[in-house]
């Protein structure tokens, strides 16, 4: 089956911060991704879980989105201005899709 | 004396604090147990909504005087003062760096709602009425504690991010937005409207109290239980000094525009509290080096269980050394 080379960007971020990257996602002209919770982790400021908790502080999400390669500096200049500062992990992972046109 | 430990017995031996402690040490025994994000965040919701409403009721009840106006100053200016207070404290007791004490005091100008619940119900206990406004003031306390912090954090040189988006999730943020909108809908429907949903928002209110509270141990415990090698002993005799000092200023300040004693209480325990929902989202949005863990374990792990166990009865038989009743 024919496939099609892209970039699939995941960027875990801290919750207070995702409408942000969103933001500067969709400003960046990247309008398809998925946001996904994060139950729960470790990092530099120690373990978290996100069972029971109210507020958004403590909490974690991931955005996934499949870009074409051609873009993908454009979202990574565009994320890294939001999380420069902040707790989080941007990755970049070589993909194929099937369909070039619904991504 | 004796008044104090009648009332710390009582107090420690309520469902409430019971179900707290549950809570608590089914973490730190590392219990399976879990309450679900969606269940907690439900129950928040329901808790500041009928609290909310019933202040509302018993303004309408009540009608408005000079005194609202007053408490809700009053709030505002120990919201913002407290977080200076505390930031010298830190500077003398811990060797924590400008930007983390700025973001721990912040924390402490703030409130806890669901310290502030647990107060009423205290009250309710003891047979003392309270301002219906009440639920106003802790509204009004929110916010301006991060005001202080950043400017704190400024004066020194500090980087801090803050902006108009982050301005309207501060004052716009869903705790305050159902306290006030509860209580505007308190004020409108009056006691009749209550009777139609007292079934729901009146009767089960502890229940789920006790329900949420078994929740914020089990959230304690756990970040106590991880966050051992943050807490040095000067932050942990911060953790346990400021909620007092916090209470002693806010008693005095409620005192002086002549609060009576159940809100002279309830403003205490404002003062006394520290924020653990509203502040730590704003901190990591505007001011990101500060160690979450740090000013997350102090407000949860060490001041929300010291004030609902130990701390209520304090204020309480504070409030009524000071207001009578």
């Amino acid at each position: 089956m024919q496939t099609h080379k892209a970039k699939q960007v995941a960027i875990t971020i801290e919750a207070p911060m995702e409408r942000r990257l969103r933001a500067a996602l969709e400003e960046a002209g990247v309008t398809g991704y998925s946001i996904l919770p994060v139950i729960g982790g470790s990092g530099r400021s120690g373990a978290w879980s996100a069972a029971g908790q109210v507020g958004l502080a403590g909490g974690m999400v991931q955005v996934v989105c499949i870009i074409r390669p051609e873009r993908l500096d454009g979202l990574l200049d565009a994320a890294f201005a939001v999380v420069e500062r902040h707790i989080g992990v941007v990755t970049v992972t070589d993909c194929d899709v099937l369909r070039a046109e619904l991504f | 004396m004796d008044g104090f430990l009648t009332l710390a017995a009582a107090n420690l031996g309520s469902p409430l604090i019971l179900s707290f402690a549950l809570g608590l040490l089914a973490a730190l025994g590392r219990s399976d147990l879990v309450f679900p994000e969606a269940a907690a965040k439900a129950l928040s919701i329901y808790l500041l909504f009928a609290i909310g409403l019933k202040g509302g009721v018993s303004v309408a009840d009540h009608g408005i005087d000079l005194r609202l106006g007053a408490a809700i100053m009053l709030g505002i200016v120990l919201s913002a003062v407290l977080p200076l207070i505390a930031f010298k404290l830190l500077g003398v007791m811990t060797k924590l760096d400008r930007t983390n004490a700025a973001a721990v005091a912040a924390h402490y100008g703030s409130i806890s709602i669901v310290t502030f619940v647990a107060g009423t119900s205290v009250l309710e206990s003891a047979g003392i009425a309270s301002d219906g406004f009440m639920v106003a003031v802790a509204a009004a306390m929110e916010a301006p504690a991060i005001l202080s912090a950043l400017w704190l954090i400024s004066r020194g040189g500090g980087e801090q991010r803050m902006d108009a988006d982050l301005w309207r999730e501060i004052l716009l943020n869903g705790s305050i937005v159902l306290l006030i909108g509860a209580f505007v809908i308190g004020m409108i429907v009056g006691a009749d409207g209550l009777a139609e949903v007292s079934s729901f928002f009146v009767s089960p209110f502890k229940g789920a109290l006790c329900l949420f509270l078994l929740d914020m141990g089990l959230v304690a415990g756990r970040g106590l239980r991880r966050s051992r090698d943050v807490l040095t002993p000067g932050l942990l005799a911060f953790g346990c000094l400021m909620p007092l000092i916090g209470a002693l200023v806010a008693g005095g300040g409620g005192a002086l525009i002549g609060l009576p004693t159940g809100s002279l209480f309830l403003i205490m325990v404002l003062g006394a509290s520290a924020s653990y929902i509203a502040v730590p989202a704003a901190m990591r949005v505007a001011v990101p080096e500060a160690d979450p863990g740090i000013y997350l374990t102090l407000s949860l792990g060490i001041t929300f269980p010291l004030n609902l166990t130990l701390g209520l009865p304090i204020y309480l038989a504070l409030a009524r050394g000071i207001g009578g009743g």
